[in-house]
Parts: C-alpha cells; structure tokens; sequence
C-alpha cells in the first residue's frame, strides 16, 4: 500500500521550474531514498511532503499529492496536523536551546498534552525508540546543545518520533556526522522502518544500498527512475541512473 | 632580502604614524577623564542626604532634588511599559509574519531615519500631538519619549530575531507548531537578550533627553505618587539640571545632579555589558 501518491506534480521557485512533472508512489513501511545530484530537486520534492516549502515566499506547486488518499494542498487539511503525521529530520541536528526532555516534551505539548506521567512516559519511549535513552536517561534536565552531533541528530529523531508520525522525512541525516555516527543513524532507520514509513535524502550511494528498499533517482529536476533497491542498481532502466551510479557524473 | 634592515626613511615614518596615532589615543583618553574627573570633583562634595531627600522650598530656601529622582523613575517606567510591547510586537510582525519585503524595508528606513532626528523635534510634535490635549505632563513627556524609542527598541528586537537560526523554525514547523507557537516558545526566548540591549539603551536615552521633555513635560518639583506624578508636570533630573544652571544659577546643584547621571550612565552600561556577557555565555553552551 502506498502512504503518498504524487501525480503530475510540478514546482517554481519564482519563474524558475524546479521539479517536473513528479509522479511517485511511496510505499509503507519501508525505506525509500532519495538519490541524485546536488541541486536535482530531491530535498525540494522532499520538503513539500510536507509542506515546509510553504515558509519559503514565491514557492509555487501543481499537481496532485495525497496522503493516505488525503489531498494535502485541500482547504480543509491543517498544516500542523499534516506535518504533526509527517515527521521530519534535518541534515544538520537542530535541538532547541532547552533541556533533552523540554526538546522530546516540545511536540507533543505543541499538540496540547500537558499531564506530567504522559509525558514522561511519550519523553521515555521516544528516546528509547531513538536508541539514545540509556545514554542520556541520567541528564535529562541538561541542556540539549552540550550533546554531541550525532547523539544530536538521535534526539532529532527522537524529537520527532514523540509526535506519533506516520512518515519520518530525513533531509540527509547523517551528511554533518562522522562514521560511527552514521552507522548509528543508519542501524536506528533500518529499525523504525517497522513502524514507520521513512524517505530519506542522501547524497551517499553506498547509504542508499545499505539502507533503502526503493530508490528514487532525480536529476535537473525530473524523477529518472524509481523502483526497488536491488533493481536500480543491478539493472538501472535508465542510461542516465546508470551513469550516475556508476560515478559517471555527479 | 628577510634580514635586510628598513630603509631610515621607511623607518621614521613608522616611527611618525605611530606617534600620531599614539596621540590621537592620549587626547581622547585625556578628554574623557577630564571630563568625568572635572563633573564628579565638582558633583560629589554637592551630594548631600538632605539634597536627595527633600524638595526645593522658597520658605526655607533649600534646594532637594527627590521630586526630580522620581520623576525621572515614573518616566522611565511609563515609558518602557508603553513601548516595549510596541517595539517587540511591531519587530516580531515584521520579521515572523510579514511577507511584503519593500514594504517591511520601508518601515525599517523610516525607524532608522526617526532615530536619527533631533530629539527637539520630537519636543515639538509631542508638544502638540500630547501637551495641547493632556496639558504639560510627565505622561506627555513620556508618550513624546515613546515614539522618540520606539525605533530604538524595534531595530534591536529585529536585529536580535534575525540571529535566531532559522532551523530552530523549521524544527519547531516540523513537529506542527502553528506560528504563534514557534514565535513564544522558540523565537522570542532567543531574542531576549536583544529586547533587554535595547530596553537598556533606551533607558539610557531617557536620562540623558532634555530638548523633548522642556516641551511636554514641564518643570514643577512637586513629591507625587506614581500615578499622580504622571498626571501632573514635573522636570526629570536632566531638565532639572538645565533649570538649576541655565535659570537659577545654581551650579553646584547642577554638578550634583551631574555626577549622579554620569553614574546612573556608567552603571547602565555596566549592565548592559554585564546582560550580554550572560545571554552569550547561555547561548554558546
């Protein structure tokens, strides 16, 4: 089943046309990733999933995106809500300047739960689903920003995951950490694919073998190809997948 | 070539360009302690306990400068209750909510051209914008020094938010915040330090304003209440100091007064100083 269809979906930035004609089925439950060249459109087509591309002015988008059969852009879908089911991670960690627990507590009190045990039970699960309780269950009460980027980024997602979302939308997650980090990162994705659905942006190919089920390769704006992992790479349709992939370019 | 000397001619040049600028830093340094040293030698042996205490009386023929104290507290206060919710409201509409940019960059050239202009024409127009309906009082002073700040305050609050990072925004958007929500929660605590500059300066401001307040606020020394007081005229120490030297040849009294604003000054900027070492230290951490 899929959780988001795109039909025919254009976008401008201003006069200039961003993405083309976008036509994409995201499937749950599973991992899709997001591949191409910088400034192919994969982050832009990423942020209007879930509608961040409405805090940047002249933005302009037609065609047809809907979740779970729900057209996103329609007068009576709440953005808050629409985004409070679509999570999203950020390329670089974006904590807020408050303690672990106030960053993990942000969202849900944002969507009006204020009783201390179920928040400290959401605050709980959240970490433990980010994988990062045991190491920093001792100091919830420090301020966020003195952790490192990668124990960061887990709060991110863990930030995110405290909102019960549907889909968690990662913009390159792992490209502002170091290794270790991002193995991390990558191990924790593979989990929460159990219970989300997760699209992931990543320049790094080798991620996208690693970690994704589907692929989507975008270039100068156009969705070339889109289909399982495997495929893709073993057997790309496309001449222009293929020369990517096999570093021809990029 | 490395170990060759400087030509002579290369070499008293340096020499020269050094001292002059050797002496451009004596005479500055020298004017500014004269100045200071010359207003509290003359200030300090004028302080008396009973010239902050009391008020003047013709009866007895004493001098006291606690209705100007006061004064000058009412005022600061009414002001900054009055604009500090302008200037705030004003900066956070017109970097979180406004989307027409020529317009926001208008109003943003007209704050800095309104804090440019001589303070005696905001007198004028507080004069008979306030004064001609309200009478003389503190409150006309006070609303004439509102608009005489606001620029003030509403440039630091902007300056203050622009230096939020916008991915503190995005991830409050991410997780469904509506506006409202990333703006309290968010973005204005990160912006309190700017708020707090600014109240700061605009205090300073106020101490120092004496062309505006000849025209609005008056010149009575009477002891009021708050409420009273703002109601009724009254000179702030600063128009006091103009009236004791400039009507009453009263020196000594002036230089009293003196020394205490370049006191009150100093300490202000300590704080200043002090607030924005707390907020950078909180920030880096």
């Amino acid at each position: 089943m899929s959780m988001i269809t795109v039909k025919d979906m254009c976008l401008w930035y201003g006069d200039h046309q961003a993405l083309h004609h976008i036509n994409i089925e995201i499937p749950e439950k599973s991992i899709t990733a997001f591949i191409g060249p910088s400034g192919c459109g994969k982050s832009t087509f990423l942020k209007t999933l879930n509608r961040m591309n409405d805090l940047i002015p002249g933005v302009k988008i037609t065609g047809d995106i809907r979740y779970e059969g729900t057209d996103i852009f329609s007068r009576e879908v709440d953005v808050n809500n629409l985004r409070k089911k679509i999570g999203m991670v950020f390329q670089k960690p974006n904590p807020f300047p408050m303690s672990i627990y106030d960053n993990i507590a942000y969202g849900p009190r944002t969507h009006g739960i204020t009783n201390k045990v179920q928040l400290d039970e959401i605050v709980e699960s959240a970490l433990r689903g980010a994988a990062i309780w045991d190491e920093v269950k001792d100091r919830l009460k420090k301020n966020a920003l003195g952790m490192s980027g990668g124990q960061q980024q887990r709060l991110c997602i863990a930030r995110a995951l405290a909102v019960q979302p549907k889909i968690l939308l990662m913009d390159e997650p792992t490209s502002a950490l170091d290794p270790i980090s991002t193995s991390r990162i990558e191990e924790l994705v593979m989990e929460l694919k159990e219970k989300y659905t997760i699209v992931m942006v990543t320049h790094n190919m080798q991620q996208a073998v690693r970690v994704s089920d589907y692929t989507a390769f975008f270039l100068l704006g156009e969705l070339v190809e889109f289909g399982k992992t495997d495929d893709s790479f073993s057997q790309p349709q496309d001449k222009r997948t293929e020369d990517y992939i096999t570093g021809r370019f990029g | 070539m490395l170990n060759q000397a400087l030509s002579n001619k290369r070499k008293s040049f340096e020499l020269l360009m050094k001292g002059l600028m050797l002496l451009s830093v004596a005479l500055t340094a020298a004017l500014t302690l004269f100045l200071l040293v010359y207003v509290l030698l003359q200030g300090i042996p004028n302080i008396t306990w009973e010239l902050l205490s009391t008020k003047p009386s013709y009866l007895t023929e004493s001098i006291g400068i606690l209705p100007d104290i006061l004064n000058t507290v009412y005022i600061v206060l009414a002001t900054l209750l009055i604009v500090l919710p302008l200037g705030v409201g004003a900066a956070i509409y017109l970097t979180e909510y406004a989307t027409n940019r020529k317009v926001v960059g208008m109003i943003e050239y007209a704050a800095e051209t309104l804090s440019g202009i001589p303070s005696i024409i905001y007198g004028l127009v507080g004069m008979l914008l306030f004064s001609n309906h309200m009478g003389t009082c503190l409150m006309a002073g006070s609303l004439t020094l509102v608009i005489m700040n606001l620029p003030t305050i509403m440039r630091t609050t902007q300056e203050s938010l622009k230096t939020v990072p916008q991915s503190y925004r995005e991830g409050a958007f991410g997780l469904g915040a509506g506006k409202w929500r990333v703006v309290r929660t968010v973005v204005l605590p990160g912006c309190v330090d700017g708020v707090i500059t600014g109240c700061i300066l605009s205090v300073g401001r106020i101490l120092g304003e004496s062309a505006a307040l000849l025209f609005t606020a008056g010149f009575a020394h009477a002891v009021n209440g708050m409420m009273d007081g703002l109601a009724a005229p009254g000179a702030t120490l600063t128009v006091a100091l103009y009236v004791y030297a400039k009507e009453q040849g009263e020196f000594g009294v002036a230089f009293a007064i003196a020394a205490i604003l370049m006191v009150l000054t100093v300490l202000i900027n300590f704080a200043a100083a002090l607030v924005q070492k707390y907020f950078a230290k909180r920030r880096s951490l």
